[in-house]
């Protein structure tokens, strides 16, 4: 409780929009168009770039695309999924992130038919990181705590009170009123969903995509609720 | 083996003073010899609800620091058998209280006493830290209005998570709630949380409910505890929830409205 020091190191977690470069010869031009849709919206927005499947960069490509990103206002802030030297070419770190790696593997939602049957030998062998058990929490979640289950699913028998805020890789379940913030698939996973008996929340997200309680459906309030991401949009869903 | 119980809301002014002082002199009056101690330091005012503030010698950092022990520290009440208080000092602030210090403090009090009540500061800072760090009850008391409930839930947190029995894995910080400033009228017009919010939100029990009430200003500027006023409304809420915390089963009074002149005419 010394009052004298400088700094502190806090282990915080953040969920942070992650670009995946599917096709780095055409990423600029569609960049540019949806820019051109939602003007500053990604203005300073912080990101971290990974590199689709089957795609490499080189040292100077890499840089390049960075400086590109930098151009349009975006601020990438690390990779993930390539060597850290190519990382450094840009000024950039690596993000030690298994949940993105292991989603670099997997094929990508848009060339799903396709990919399925190249990709055969993918499922179990590839996955170096499997799904850690799910955490239990039986006590109610009060305001000002934040709870995170890194690496699968949290399950929460009591209320979530607001000012609360519970984060999970995998899903979310809430046994109780949901008053306070849940985060499913912080780590990317876009299968992740939010499960609660009673939706009052502040604010959901999965794989990054929220929604404020304003924007939650009226008739769902207070109600059992099911979260997820179809099609990119976070839907609601009576249970 | 005494009992440390924290009194403690997280937000100022609902009321937290006034109920250890309460407490303590219920306490006093069944019989237990109790100790209310002052963590407010800086911001002393159980000495002025308790009436004893031109008693005040020695207090609590004094104690801490050696300059005194804890007799001459101690302040016996005039009109209770039995009830103590160690006042809080006005010229320093929170971080004269050391961990060490209040520990060895409420082993002393506690080999004299059958409950020590620790009167916390608002806020979730050094000082509330320290008074419910070694407490083995609660009491949260709470307003009927969003901010205060919200700031209770905070501090049920750390009372589950930042106290000795916690950080020990011994059995939980037994928590009880008491809603004071309650005005079942406004409740009844919306402007109010009711009781049963309340309980819905923290989901913890409730010991009592204080009913807003003109006596406990009069008893704070009398220096009396309120709960010494046994012909007030609030005394008597503070009455049934020291007998309910001692384990007396006795049914929850001023939830409803007292209904004037007009409104039994008017209402039927």
């Amino acid at each position: 409780m010394s009052a004298t020091e400088a700094f502190t190191l806090k282990g915080r977690m953040a969920t942070l929009s992650v670009l995946e470069i599917i096709d780095p010869g055409r990423l600029f031009d569609q960049l540019d168009q949806r820019l051109a849709q939602v003007p500053g919206f990604f203005d300073g927005m912080p990101l971290v770039v990974m590199p689709g499947p089957g795609v490499d960069f080189s040292h100077e490509g890499f840089a390049a695309m960075v400086d590109g990103l930098r151009e349009r206002g975006l601020l990438p802030v690390a990779g993930s999924g390539l060597p850290a030297a190519v990382a450094a070419a840009a000024g950039l770190g690596v993000m030690r992130n298994p949940a993105g790696h292991e989603r670099a593997e997997k094929p990508s939602p848009a060339n799903n038919g396709a990919a399925t049957a190249a990709t055969g030998q993918t499922p179990a062998g590839a996955r170096d990181n499997p799904r850690s058990p799910a955490r239990r929490v039986d006590q109610p979640v009060r305001s000002g705590q934040q709870i995170y289950a890194r690496g699968g699913d949290l399950v929460v028998t009591a209320p979530v009170s607001a000012g609360a805020e519970v984060m999970a890789d995998g899903h979310v379940h809430i046994y109780g009123p949901l008053r306070g913030r849940a985060l499913a698939g912080v780590q990317g996973d876009r299968d992740a969903r939010i499960f609660c008996q009673s939706l009052e929340a502040e604010l959901v997200a999965v794989a990054g995509q929220y929604r404020l309680s304003e924007q939650l459906p009226v008739p769902l309030r207070g109600k059992p609720a099911m979260m997820g991401l179809q099609q990119d949009e976070l839907q609601v869903e009576a249970l | 083996m005494a009992r440390i119980v924290v009194v403690t809301s997280g937000k100022g002014g609902v009321g937290k003073t006034t109920t250890s002082a309460a407490l303590a002199a219920g306490l006093a009056k069944a019989g237990y010899k109790t100790v209310v101690v002052d963590f407010d330091v800086g911001l002393r005012n159980l000495d002025l609800i308790m009436g004893c503030e031109r008693r005040v010698v020695y207090d609590f950092v004094n104690v801490i620091n050696g300059e005194a022990n804890l007799n001459q520290a101690l302040i016996r009440d005039k009109r209770v058998e039995g009830l103590e208080i160690l006042p809080a000092s006005q010229t320093r602030d929170k971080d004269a209280l050391t961990f060490e210090g209040v520990q060895s403090v409420l082993e002393g009090l506690a080999e004299n006493h059958d409950y020590i009540i620790c009167d916390s500061p608002a806020g979730i800072e050094r000082g509330a830290h320290l008074a419910m760090y070694f407490a083995d009850d609660a009491i949260v008391v709470t307003n009927p209005e969003v901010s205060s409930v919200r700031d209770s839930d905070r501090v049920l947190g750390l009372l589950a998570s930042k106290t000795r029995r916690a950080e020990q894995g011994d059995a939980p910080v037994a928590e009880h709630l008491v809603v004071t400033r309650y005005a079942p009228s406004r409740v009844g017009k919306g402007e109010m949380l009711s009781v049963e919010d309340i309980c819905e939100i923290l989901s913890i029990e409730l010991l009592g409910v204080v009913p807003e009430s003109n006596a406990v200003l009069n008893a704070s500027n009398a220096g009396v505890p309120v709960i010494l006023e046994d012909g007030t409304d609030a005394g008597q809420a503070y009455d049934d929830l020291v007998a309910r915390y001692l384990g007396e089963p006795r049914p929850q009074r001023f939830l409803d409205e007292k209904k004037g002149l007009l409104g039994r005419i008017f209402k039927g």
